[in-house]
């Protein structure tokens, strides 16, 4: 066992996956001298060089559609996009090219592209560097899509998508890069739970919270306090948004009879529509109330001191934990 | 024109005649714009501001080509063109509030004809030329000046704005202040020829010019203006100076660059040698540097003052202006909000 933040247990991870595997490349903006933004690459290139560590001309579309040809001549890129805003100058080479190239050559091709994205607000940030884009890749057919939230989870996930012959959208929250756990490094890849899994990650029988990246930690403050009220509650980080664990969320749910969705992303056609969608037609007679969303409020992030108000926080998963039970 | 050890030197083709009094005004503005900089920097430092894009080194590139601007021309910024929204009297606390977090922009776009900041990379070029093709449209004869990073001349949207510019004629002049920085990544992770050659292949014409010159600055970028407004199409003016500090206070330059580079260009420093000129022919005595330096220190401890005054926005105030026009789903949602905010208070 070894003491990481998620920044690490991820760089670690990367080191992991680039020794295991000589065609593992990290791609990106200053992901090579300075490690990243946020340090996430840190030695990286100075381990394993600049034909294998990357530091790319600033151009996001560029990134992945180099990245693309790269895995056409077999290697498996991870590209970081530096901030979740700036992930849109790709867009394109993602949703019309990453995604659907594999299908369009009936599986000949095969596009193991990793595109990490530190997601999120919570950081006092400028415009831009606080976003949660994850449902505009949910909604596009041919990419994974996961979300890590701790750091065990950032050591094996981002191993995982890298080994995965699918292209993968990454989302690590930014918020949580300095937060600490035990990972246990030495672990066998076949103990680690599949990265298309949920897992539930506090047991409790009165309320289901599905959450993700940064909002599984505040979910499981909010589970603590509600304990004080007498209320269990189930927490469930979901890891997996397309594909999503839907049997494991039915078997939670259908438990506890509410369930509660916590995002970041503006409510108003956010991930959570889906999971309340299919939450409904799995679960409608074990469920005593509907499927309530918890998120930020449908309009572009906020300057950052209204991030406070905006980003969901433990009253605002409580005061939703209580409307659920006032059902 | 402007030697770095303050002396003059003539140019054929790029001469300018200035008054005395002219070049005290430009003086002014390098060390005004300079101090405020200071001020944010150390506001940033002590918690006051989430985060500031310095200027330092470049105060040169920016007022020069910023003084060279008409008031009814258009200026599009990167997020570090404080110098050019003091040339345009945008008044630097509403820079400042933007980095605070109080707002995303917070200033009147028409009223200085200098646009809001834009942080992704490029894009604002072709909002540039967009604008330029709106003006040609008009037959006015405005000049639009968009800025732009070395680092940005490798998005798409900055190569798709010259092409743009380049076919349409647009009477656009581009502004790249080529600092040798994209965050930790040097110039040549960008470029292998000098950036002002790009423009030959777009079909227009590209010049660079010494960017800690003042003087040269304004010449070069009023000739560009001139060539726009007389329908000659654009350039791409690359002004070579350099990043001084950290790319922002977020950032350590110490993990990728050697600290001679910087000892060099501190022998190059914009605003010292427009000093050494001024002394050298008498443009100015010790009582006008030392007005100047007073008030530079009044002007920070009042953007300072002003800065801490800014009051935190009305959390109801993440709804406004999300639209146009009345919305259901943002009414909806704030009225939402707003009970649930009153519940607290209850
Ligand atoms: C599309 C996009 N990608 C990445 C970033 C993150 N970023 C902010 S500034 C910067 C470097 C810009 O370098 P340059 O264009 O040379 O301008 P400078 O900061 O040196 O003035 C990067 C990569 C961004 N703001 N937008
Ligand atoms: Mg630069």
């Amino acid at each position: 066992m070894t003491s990481l933040t998620l920044a690490k247990a991820l760089n670690e991870g990367m080191r992991k996956a680039m020794e295991d595997d000589p065609k593992v490349l990290i791609m990106g903006e200053d992901v090579g001298k300075l490690g990243g933004v946020f340090r996430v690459t840190d030695g990286l290139q100075k381990d394993f060089g600049e034909q294998r560590v990357i530091d790319t001309p600033l151009a996001e579309s560029g990134i992945i559609g180099t990245a693309i040809g790269l895995a056409l001549r077999g290697y498996r890129p991870v590209c970081e996009i530096q901030f979740d805003g700036f992930v849109f100058p790709a867009a394109d080479q993602i949703i019309t090219q990453l995604a659907k190239m594999p299908l369009r050559s009936l599986g000949k091709l095969r596009l193991p592209v990793v595109v990490r994205i530190p997601c999120g607000g919570g950081i006092g940030a400028v415009e831009h560097h606080s976003e949660s884009p994850e449902a505009y890749f949910t909604h596009t057919a041919g990419l994974r899509v996961v979300a890590c939230s701790n750091p065990v989870d950032g050591y094996t996930m981002i191993q995982q998508a890298i080994r995965s012959d699918d292209p993968v959208v990454f989302f690590e929250p930014k918020r949580r890069y300095w937060e600490k756990a035990e990972v246990d490094t030495a672990a066998s890849a076949a103990d680690w739970t599949p990265f298309d899994q949920a897992r539930v990650v506090r047991q409790g029988s009165d309320v289901t919270l599905l959450a993700y990246g940064p909002m599984v930690k505040t979910c499981l403050e909010a589970a603590t306090a509600a304990e004080d009220d007498g209320r269990s509650v189930e927490v469930v980080d979901l890891r997996s948004l397309n594909p999503l664990d839907v049997d494991r969320v039915v078997e939670s749910v259908s438990r506890t009879g509410r369930c509660i969705v916590v995002h970041e992303a503006p409510i108003y056609n956010g991930f959570g529509a889906e999971i309340a969608a299919r939450v409904t037609e799995r679960c409608f007679y074990s469920l005593e109330a509907p499927v309530l969303r918890v998120g930020g409020p449908s309009t572009p992030y906020p300057p950052s001191r209204l991030e406070d108000h905006y980003l969901p926080d433990l009253d605002r998963v409580l005061e939703a934990v209580d409307r659920v039970f006032a059902f | 024109m402007l030697t770095p050890e303050g002396e003059r030197v003539e140019h054929p083709d790029y001469d300018i005649d200035l008054t005395p009094e002219e070049i005290r005004g430009l003086y002014r503005d390098l060390v005004l714009v300079r101090r405020v900089d200071l001020e944010a920097v150390a506001l940033q430092r002590q918690g006051e501001l989430g985060l500031w894009a310095s200027l330092l080194g470049q105060e040169a590139a920016q007022i020069g080509s910023g003084r060279a601007l008409a008031a009814t021309d258009m200026v599009f910024p990167t997020y570090r063109e404080h110098g050019v929204a003091w040339c345009r009297g945008v008044d630097p606390v509403n820079l400042l509030g933007m980095f605070r977090g109080v707002n995303h922009g917070g200033w009147d776009p028409a009223e200085h004809n200098f646009h809001l900041y834009t942080i992704v990379i490029g894009s604002q070029t072709l909002h540039a030329v967009g604008y330029a093709m709106g003006v040609q449209r008009d037959g006015a004869e405005n000049a639009t000046l968009v800025y732009f990073g070395d680092g940005a001349t490798s998005q798409g949207d900055v190569n798709e704005s010259f092409i743009w510019a380049s076919v349409f004629n647009a009477p656009v002049v581009f502004f790249c202040q080529n600092n040798q920085w994209a965050i930790s990544e040097p110039l040549e992770k960008q470029t292998r020829i000098p950036l002002y050659r790009r423009a030959s292949g777009f079909g227009f014409p590209g010049i660079r010019v010494d960017g800690n010159d003042v003087l040269a600055c304004l010449a070069v970028t009023r000739k560009a203006l001139a060539d726009v407004r007389s329908g000659q199409g654009p350039t791409l003016i690359e002004a070579f100076t350099y990043r001084m500090g950290a790319h922002t206070t977020s950032d350590d330059p110490t993990r990728y660059r050697v600290a001679s580079e910087l000892e060099a260009w501190k022998l190059k420093d914009p605003i010292e040698r427009v000093r050494a000129y001024m002394f050298k022919n008498q443009l100015a005595d010790q009582d006008f540097f030392d007005a100047i330096d007073a008030e530079a220190d009044e002007l920070g401890k009042d953007v300072r003052k002003r800065c801490l005054a800014l009051p935190d926005p009305e959390p109801l105030a993440i709804f406004d202006h999300v639209y146009a026009e009345p919305h259901r789903l943002m009414e909806e949602e704030r009225a939402e909000f707003a009970a649930y905010l009153e519940g607290f208070e209850g």
